[in-house]
C-alpha cells in the first residue's frame, strides 16, 4: 500500500525525484520556512558588547591569548584550538576585553560556561587579513591553516572543520555531499543563502572538492526550497559539482539519510562516511571556508533565522557574541505571548534559558515560542504498541521496543535492540499517539549506558594495573632468587676449590649445584605458570573490552557527535603489541632457563653471563681463572 | 528543559478508538437491518458495563478515571464482544461477558496497552466455554424467521427471556452456516447439497453477507486512515482463502469453497477489527504477517476439525500467545547493519 503510493506521489511529482533513493519513515511536519523567506538576508548591527562562549564546537576548549583589558581587532584571534579536536575563537569585531568568567550559555545544560566578554569599539577594524592562494599551496599548509579559521560544521554539529578535512593533506574521499536538505521546520539560513550567495558557495565547493581530492559533489536539497535549488543549478559550472533535489521528508537532512537519499549508499552502522569515501558539509560551512582563503576572514559570525513568534520573521548576518535580545530586536521584536525562546529546529532544538544568552557557532536558528506555536505535551497514555513509531524510523528501529527496554532500565537489551544507532530526530515521539517522550527516554538510557561503561573502563584499567603490578613483583622475586642462587653457586665453589680436594668434591659441587638449580627451577616452572595465567588473563580482559568497543564503543561516540576516538584498530595493534612483548619476555626467560640447564649439564660454570653486572661478570672471570689453575675445564 | 520535538501530529490514542468506532457503524446498521434493533440493546449493555468496570477498576488500582475513559478502548473491547455474541443473547451473558474481557483480560493485567490478550476475544472465549449453547443459538434474520420479532419483543427476549405468545425458541433461531455445514458434513452430506439450504446466501449466510460486506467497508475506511495496517487483513484474507482453496481443490465435497469462509462467521470482523487489536498484536511488519497467517490457518482448522462452529476467539488468542516470539524473530534490519 505504501510502496504503491509512493510511487503514485513519485509519478505525480514527475522525474525529477526519481533517482532518489528512500530511506525508511520520516515525517512530514508543517515547514513554517516562508514566514522567514519574505525578506533578505540582513547584517545586524553591531551591539553594546559581545560575549564569546569557549565551549562552541565540539572537542576541547580552546586556550585564552588574551587578557581583559586588551584591545583587540576585528579578526583577532582570542583563543587558540588546543589538542587535536578543537576551534579557535576571534573577535567578531574591534574593541576590549572586559572580562573572561563563566558566563549562561546556550546549552541544553543551561549550566554557565567560560566566556570572553568583548566590548566593541564600533569601529569594526579588521586586523591584518591574510588571504591563502589555495591553488598553489600544498594540501597540508591549506588544512594546518584552517586550524587557525575558527570554522566548524554551521550545520549544528559545530564540528571542527579542519579535522573533516583530512590533517594529513590525504584523504580517500571521492564524493563530497553538501548538506542543504535543511529539513528542520522553521529554519531558513541556508535556504536564503543560497539564493543569495550561490557563486561564494559554488567557489567554496571547489576549494573542498580540491583539499578532498574528491572526484565528485551532490548538493542535496530539499525540493520545498526551489527558489535555491534553481539558483544553485545556474551556478554550478562544473560538471563535477551537481544539484540534486530531494523530497521534504525529515529527516532527510541527517547526514546518513542524505547520502543514502543522494547516492545509494548506505554507511554501515560502525563506520564512518568516510570510511565509505564521501565526506559531508553544510553549505554555510563551506562559504566560510570561502570567505576564510579568499579574504582571509576566519570565522567571526554566520546566518541566523529568527521565526516564529516574532513581528518580521527574517534571516541575519550575526556577529558571534551578539546578545540573543539585540538579535529579536532586529526582527521587530517578540510578540507579547511569547513565553520563551528554542535555539535550533523544533524537531531537535532545545529552550534557552533567557534571552540574553549570546548567538554562537551552532545556532542556525531561534524560534520565539508560544505554548499555540508549541503546546505542552499532554500526559503520557501508556504505550499501545501501534508501531507508529517503528513505521516513522529513520534508523530502522523499533522505538515502542526501546521505549519499554529504557524505562525499565533493561540498558543490555535496549543495547540489544540498537539504542545507538538513534539518532535522536525525534520523528518516533512526533508521532507517537499516546504522547510519550519517546526521546527522552533514549537519551535517559543512552547516558546511563555510557556512565556504566565509563565506570566498567575504569576498573578494568585499574585490574588491568593491578595484573601488572602483580606480574612485575613476581618476576622481580624470580630474578632474585636467581641471583642468589648464583652467587650461592658461585660462593661454594671458591670454598671448595680452597678445600684443595678437587676431583672428589667435584661431583659433590655438581649435585649440591643439580639441587640448588633444580630448587630455583621449580620456583622459576612455578613462577612462569602464574605468570602465563595472568596474561591469559589480562588478555581476556582485553579481548572483552575489544569486543565491548566494537559491539558499543563505536556508536556511542557516534551518537555523541563525531569525536574522535581509539578506533578498533588501533585498539587491536595495541593489544598486538602488548602481546608480542610478552611473547619476548616469555621467550627471554625461555632462553635463559635453556642455557641454564645446558650449563648444568655441561656441568660447572654459568653460561648466560651476558646480562650479569661488570662485577658479576669479573668475579665470573675470577672463579674461571682459579678453576683453569686447578684444572677444572668446561667440556 | 530539552524536551524536543516541541511538535507533534498524530492522533491521539481516543481518536484512533473513535475512529474504530466510526468504522465499525456500517456493520452495525446492516446487522439492525438484517437482525433487528436487539444489536443495539446488546452494545448498550456491553458499553455501559465495561465503563462501570473500567472505571470501578481504576479505581481500585489508583489510576486517573477520566483520562482512560476517556481514551475509550473500553467501548471498542466492548463493541467488538456485542457483534461476536449472537444478538438476542441474554442480558447477563453480555455482562458477564464485558466485565471479564475488561476485568480480567484488560485491567488484571495492567489495564490498556499491557494486556497480553484481546479483551474481547478473551471474554468471548469465557462464554463459548461457559455457554455453548446459548452461544451457537443465533436468531434467524428477520427475512428467513418464520415469526419476525419486534424491537420490544426482542428487548423482551433479551432481559426476561420472554417471547409473544405462542412462539416458541426455535421458532426464532437457527443454526449458523457454519454450524449447519458442520453438523450436516458429519451427517455425511454432500457441500453442494448442504448449501441449498435456505440459510445460505449468494456466498456465506444469507443476511449476514450483507454484515460481513459492511465490515469490509469499515474495513477499508480504516486502513485508509491510517489506523490499521495493511499486512493485518491481508495476511489473514490471503491465508484463509488458500487454505480453504486447497482443501476445497482437493475434496470439493467435503469442504467449503474459500468465498463462503470469507464471508462467514466473524472472518471480515476479525480481520479488520479484532486481529488489528495493536496491543495484544505483533509490531514489526513481517511479524504481522506471520501473525495474521497464522489466525487464517487456525481460524480455517478449527472451523472445519475444532469443535466449534467458529474459530476465530482461540485463533486470535492462541496466536497472541505467540507474539513475544514472532517480535523477537521478526526485527527488521536496522539501517547500516547488515543485510
Amino acid at each position: 500500500m505504501k510502496a504503491i503510493i509512493n510511487f503514485a506521489s513519485n509519478l505525480i511529482r514527475g522525474t525529477s525525484l526519481k533517482d532518489v533513493y528512500k530511506f525508511n519513515g520520516g515525517v512530514h511536519p508543517h515547514d513554517h520556512k516562508a514566514e522567514s523567506t519574505a525578506r533578505p538576508i540582513a547584517k545586524l548591527a553591531i551591539p553594546k558588547n559581545l560575549v564569546l562562549p569557549l565551549r562552541q564546537h565540539v572537542g576541547y576548549i580552546p586556550k585564552i591569548l588574551v587578557k581583559p583589558g586588551d584591545h583587540v581587532l576585528k579578526g583577532q584571534m582570542l583563543a587558540e584550538a588546543e589538542g587535536s579536536v578543537s576551534a579557535a575563537i576571534h573577535a567578531p569585531t574591534s574593541g576590549t576585553i572586559t572580562a573572561i568568567n563563566e558566563q549562561v550559555i546556550p546549552h541544553p545544560s543551561g549550566l554557565p560556561d567560560m566566556c570572553i566578554t568583548l566590548v566593541p569599539d564600533c569601529k569594526d577594524t579588521w586586523g591584518q587579513l591574510q588571504p591563502i592562494d589555495w591553488r598553489h599551496t600544498d594540501k597540508k599548509t591549506l588544512v594546518e591553516s584552517l586550524r587557525a579559521s575558527g570554522i566548524v560544521g554551521l550545520g549544528g554539529a559545530t564540528f571542527p572543520t579542519h579535522i573533516k578535512l583530512g590533517a594529513s593533506g590525504k584523504s580517500n574521499v571521492h564524493t563530497l555531499v553538501i548538506n542543504a536538505a535543511e529539513c528542520e521546520p522553521y529554519i531558513t539560513c541556508d535556504d536564503m543563502l543560497m539564493r543569495e550567495r550561490a557563486d561564494e558557495i559554488i567557489k567554496g565547493i571547489e576549494i573542498v572538492n580540491y583539499l578532498l581530492g574528491a572526484e565528485k559533489c551532490v548538493i542535496g536539497i530539499e525540493d520545498n526550497k526551489p527558489q535555491a535549488a534553481s539558483t544553485m543549478t545556474a551556478a554550478c559550472q562544473s560538471k563535477a559539482v551537481s544539484v540534486k533535489v530531494v523530497p521534504t521528508l525529515y529527516p532527510s537532512g541527517d547526514a546518513r539519510r542524505l547520502i543514502h537519499l543522494l547516492l545509494n549508499v548506505e554507511i554501515p552502522n560502525d563506520k564512518r562516511s568516510t570510511d565509505v569515501g564521501i565526506q559531508v558539509f553544510n553549505i554555510a560551512t563551506v562559504l566560510a571556508i570561502y570567505r576564510y582563503f579568499e579574504f582571509g576572514e576566519p570565522s567571526v559570525g554566520r546566518v541566523v533565522t529568527i521565526t516564529g513568534n516574532v513581528e518580521t520573521p527574517q534571516n541575519f548576518e550575526v556577529l558571534f557574541g551578539t546578545p540573543l535580545q539585540t538579535l529579536i530586536t532586529a526582527a521587530g521584536g517578540a510578540k507579547a505571548d511569547t513565553t520563551h525562546f528554542i535555539m535550533g529546529g523544533p524537531m531537535m532544538g532545545f529552550d534557552l534559558p533567557n534571552a540574553q544568552v549570546p548567538i554562537t557557532k551552532a545556532a542556525n536558528c531561534i524560534i520565539a515560542a508560544t505554548p499555540k506555536l508549541f503546546p505542552a505535551a499532554p500526559p503520557a497514555m501508556p504505550c499501545i504498541r501501534c508501531a507508529r513509531c517503528a513505521e516513522a524510523c529513520p534508523v530502522n528501529l523499533q522505538p515502542q521496543e526501546l521505549y519499554w527496554f529504557s524505562k525499565s532500565d533493561n540498558f543490555e537489551k535496549a543495547r540489544d535492540y540498537n539504542l545507538f544507532d538513534c539518532i535522536e530526530c525525534g520523528c518516533c515521539s512526533y508521532v507517537c499517539p499516546s504522547d510519550i517522550p519517546l526521546v527522552q527516554y533514549y537519551r535517559y538510557a543512552k547516558s546511563e549506558i555510557i556512565a556504566a561503561d565509563k565506570a566498567k573502563e575504569a576498573a578494568d584499567l585499574a585490574r588491568e594495573r593491578n595484573d601488572f603490578r602483580i606480574a612485575r613483583i613476581e618476576r622481580e622475586k624470580l630474578e632474585r632468587a636467581q641471583k642468589h642462587a648464583e652467587r650461592a653457586q658461585a660462593g661454594k665453589t671458591e670454598a671448595k676449590l680452597a678445600d684443595g680436594a678437587a676431583t672428589e668434591t667435584g661431583v659433590e659441587i655438581t649435585s649440591s649445584r643439580q639441587e640448588t638449580e633444580s630448587k630455583a627451577e621449580t620456583n622459576t616452572a612455578t613462577a612462569t605458570d602464574k605468570q602465563a595465567a595472568i596474561a591469559a588473563a589480562i588478555a581476556r580482559a582485553k579481548a572483552q573490552k575489544l569486543a565491548s568497543a566494537n559491539a558499543t564503543g563505536t556508536p556511542v561516540e557516534k551518537a555523541t557527535s563525531p569525536e574522535i576516538s581509539k578506533t578498533p584498530e588501533t585498539e587491536a595493534a595495541e593489544l598486538k603489541a602488548k602481546a608480542d612483548k610478552q611473547a619476548l619476555i616469555a621467550a627471554a626467560i625461555e632462553r635463559a632457563k635453556a642455557q641454564k640447564l645446558a650449563a648444568t649439564q655441561a656441568g660447572l660454570s654459568p653460561k648466560n653471563v651476558d646480562n650479569a653486572s661488570p662485577a658479576v661478570q669479573e668475579e665470573i672471570s675470577k672463579i674461571n681463572a682459579i678453576r683453569e689453575e686447578v684444572g677444572i675445564k668446561d667440556k | 528543559m530539552n524536551r524536543s520535538p516541541y511538535i507533534t501530529d498524530a492522533p491521539t490514542v481516543s481518536t484512533i478508538m473513535l475512529k474504530v468506532l466510526l468504522a465499525l457503524m456500517p456493520g452495525i446498521i446492516a446487522y439492525t437491518w438484517i437482525y433487528g434493533g436487539g444489536i443495539l440493546v446488546s452494545l448498550s449493555i456491553a458499553t455501559t458495563t465495561a465503563l462501570i468496570a473500567e472505571a470501578a477498576l481504576l479505581k481500585i488500582r489508583q489510576r486517573p478515571i477520566k483520562p482512560y475513559l476517556m481514551d475509550m478502548s473500553a467501548v471498542v473491547t466492548a463493541w467488538l464482544l456485542a457483534l461476536a455474541l449472537p444478538p438476542l443473547a441474554p442480558w447477563w451473558l453480555v455482562v458477564v461477558g464485558t466485565f471479564f474481557a475488561i476485568v480480567i483480560a484488560k485491567q488484571l493485567y495492567g489495564g490498556l496497552g499491557y494486556n497480553p490478550f484481546n479483551p474481547a476475544m478473551v471474554g468471548y472465549a469465557v462464554l463459548l466455554i461457559s455457554f455453548p449453547t446459548i452461544m451457537t443459538k443465533w436468531p434467524a434474520p428477520l427475512i428467513l424467521a418464520e415469526h419476525p420479532l419486534g424491537f420490544v419483543d426482542q428487548l423482551n427476549f433479551i432481559f426476561s427471556h420472554a417471547l409473544p405468545n405462542g412462539i416458541k425458541v426455535d421458532a426464532i433461531t437457527s443454526a449458523t452456516p457454519l454450524d449447519y455445514l458442520k453438523t450436516q458434513l458429519m451427517l455425511k452430506h454432500e457441500v453442494s447439497s448442504i448449501t441449498q439450504a435456505p440459510i445460505f446466501g449468494a456466498y456465506g449466510a444469507k443476511g449476514g453477507e450483507i454484515v460481513t460486506g459492511a465490515y469490509l467497508l469499515g474495513g477499508l475506511y480504516l486502513l485508509q486512515q491510517r489506523i490499521i495496517s495493511w499486512h493485518l487483513p491481508t495476511a489473514f484474507l490471503v491465508a484463509l482463502a488458500t487454505i480453504s482453496l486447497l482443501f476445497y481443490v482437493g475434496d470439493p465435497t467435503h469442504f467449503a469453497n474459500p468465498l463462503f469462509h470469507l464471508m462467514s462467521g466473524a472472518s471480515l470482523l476479525c480481520a479488520f477489527f479484532i486481529i488489528t487489536d495493536p496491543i495484544s498484536g505483533p509490531t514489526t511488519p513481517k511479524g504481522k504477517l506471520y501473525f495474521a497467517t497464522g489466525i487464517g490457518v487456525l481460524t480455517y482448522l478449527i472451523r472445519v476439525y475444532g469443535g466449534y462452529p467458529d474459530g476465530v476467539a482461540f485463533a486470535v488468542l492462541l496466536m497472541n500467545m505467540c507474539v513475544p516470539l514472532i517480535d523477537a524473530y521478526t526485527q527488521p534490519r536496522v539501517f547500516g547493519h547488515e543485510k
